[in-house]
């Protein structure tokens, strides 16, 4: 493989792979924070 | 008997003969060694990295030194802990444990950030092509870009053991990318201003909600290792090593692996790898052209870098109506916690009412994020081209 044709691959497939997996794993915490809500301590004490 | 006293004589002087007639390369990189010590005690540059590696340097440069031959103490140093890439692993579980991601949890969009930070290891790798580097050099190179010490010294040693770059090169890169690190204060600043116009830099930016649940916090490095792990096997070691020591601090539940984490283990790493480090800096081997290249596209990884950060910045800026301040772009790197330090004296000085330095340490630990996960997929690449 060329010099050119290496270093093509690497900044399109490099880069693009980091900015789609940074992107998912962005999407991911999202999810888990739904997912994990904070808890309202005041409405805990008032339920107990 | 007299013969013997003049043998055992000479032998004394044998050091001060080799000075003199092969020494030149050696007086350089023992002068190289004292500024290290100097910009490390008086000018307080990365003292924790560079007092062991100019240490080390200074040992090897030493006329007639055996501590990088066959057994000697800083050869054995390397092959234990960086030929085996187990220190800077090591190192990476201090970090992680070191870390804070809440800021990150709180406002994951700017996890983007920590790509677009990413972008100048994939242009210097061009650079380094072109300017007649080796593939493999090139990627070692272009590693300096994840402004990450560890992660150069992963990347670059994983070549150096296959016999693919000097062992030599190793030393030179991990200089250059802690040396850059230290220097992000006086290097990130003019790009700034030079890329954002004074209503962009004065942008105040909304507190990002506070508060994250501790199960989100445990939940986090889980779900980043095995994602990442699956997409990016690779760089498995290094992303586990970082998460690993997150995992153990927001766990609450080890406290003193926490603590050895932090310090003995991370100190040891340190101190060790630090030394091995510097045994690779003798003069013969380490004052080459390629050294001075590799310092030059070190920089030139980290301004771009920069660059990529603060693009983003803009381009959300825009899109967002003028509510992004695109300074914040240049916390994306992995420099943690200084890159965010810079974004946030540098928002004030341009409004006192301004506080980015939540959001910046969300972009930074994203760009800590960002460069482990680059060199991953670089790994990864290389690995289906059946290079590695």
């Amino acid at each position: 493989m060329s010099n050119v044709s290496f270093g093509l691959t690497m900044l399109i497939v490099g880069m693009g792979g980091t900015l789609a997996t940074l992107a998912l794993v962005a999407l991911l915490i999202h999810l888990i924070t739904l997912f994990f809500p904070v808890r309202d301590e005041k409405k805990e004490e008032k339920d107990g | 008997m007299g013969d013997a006293i003049l043998g055992g004589l000479g032998a004394l002087f044998e050091g001060i003969r080799f000075l003199f007639a092969h020494g030149g390369p050696n007086v350089i990189m023992i002068a190289v060694a004292c500024t290290m010590f100097w910009l490390a005690i008086a000018r307080g540059v990365e003292p924790l990295l560079l007092m062991p590696i100019a240490f080390g340097c200074l040992l090897v440069n030493l006329p007639l030194s055996e501590v990088m031959d066959a057994g000697g103490v800083l050869n054995t140093l390397y092959a234990f802990g960086i030929g085996n890439e187990l220190f800077p692993l090591l190192i990476f579980v201090g970090i992680g444990s070191m870390t804070d991601f809440t800021p990150l949890l709180a406002n994951p969009r700017l996890l983007l950030f920590g790509a677009a930070g990413q972008v100048g290891i994939f242009v210097t790798l061009i650079l380094a092509l072109a300017l007649g580097f080796s593939k493999e050099e090139a990627v070692s190179v272009a590693a300096i870009g994840a402004c990450d010490g560890p992660t150069v010294i992963y990347v670059s040693n994983m070549f150096a053991e296959m016999g693919r770059i000097p062992t030599a090169m190793v030393g030179a890169l991990a200089v250059a990318a802690y040396s850059y690190m230290a220097l992000v204060p006086v290097i990130q600043p003019p790009i700034m201003r030079l890329m954002t116009t004074k209503k962009e830099r004065a942008v105040k930016m909304p507190s990002p909600k506070g508060k994250i649940s501790p199960a989100a916090l445990i939940a986090f490095p889980i779900v980043v290792t095995v994602v990442t792990g699956i997409i990016a096997p690779k760089g498995l070691p290094l992303m586990g090593m970082i998460m690993l020591g997150n995992f153990l601090k927001v766990s609450g539940v080890v406290p003193r692996l926490v603590n050895a984490s932090e310090n003995e283990i991370a100190n040891v790493a340190t101190l060790f790898l630090g030394l091995a480090i510097g045994g690779t800096m003798a003069g013969q081997q380490f004052l080459t052209r390629e050294t001075l290249m590799v310092f030059a596209l070190g920089l030139v990884a980290i301004t771009i870098d920069t660059v990529g950060g603060i693009f983003l910045g803009k381009i959300w800026y825009l899109l967002s109506g003028g509510k992004v301040n695109p300074l914040v772009g240049a916390a994306g790197i992995s420099a943690y916690p200084m890159a965010a330090r810079i974004v946030q004296s540098e928002g004030q000085r341009w409004n006192k009412q301004n506080f980015l330095l939540m959001h910046a340490m969300a972009a930074n630990t994203g760009g800590q994020i960002g460069s482990v996960m680059a060199a991953a997929i670089m790994l990864s690449i290389l690995k289906g081209m059946g290079i590695l």
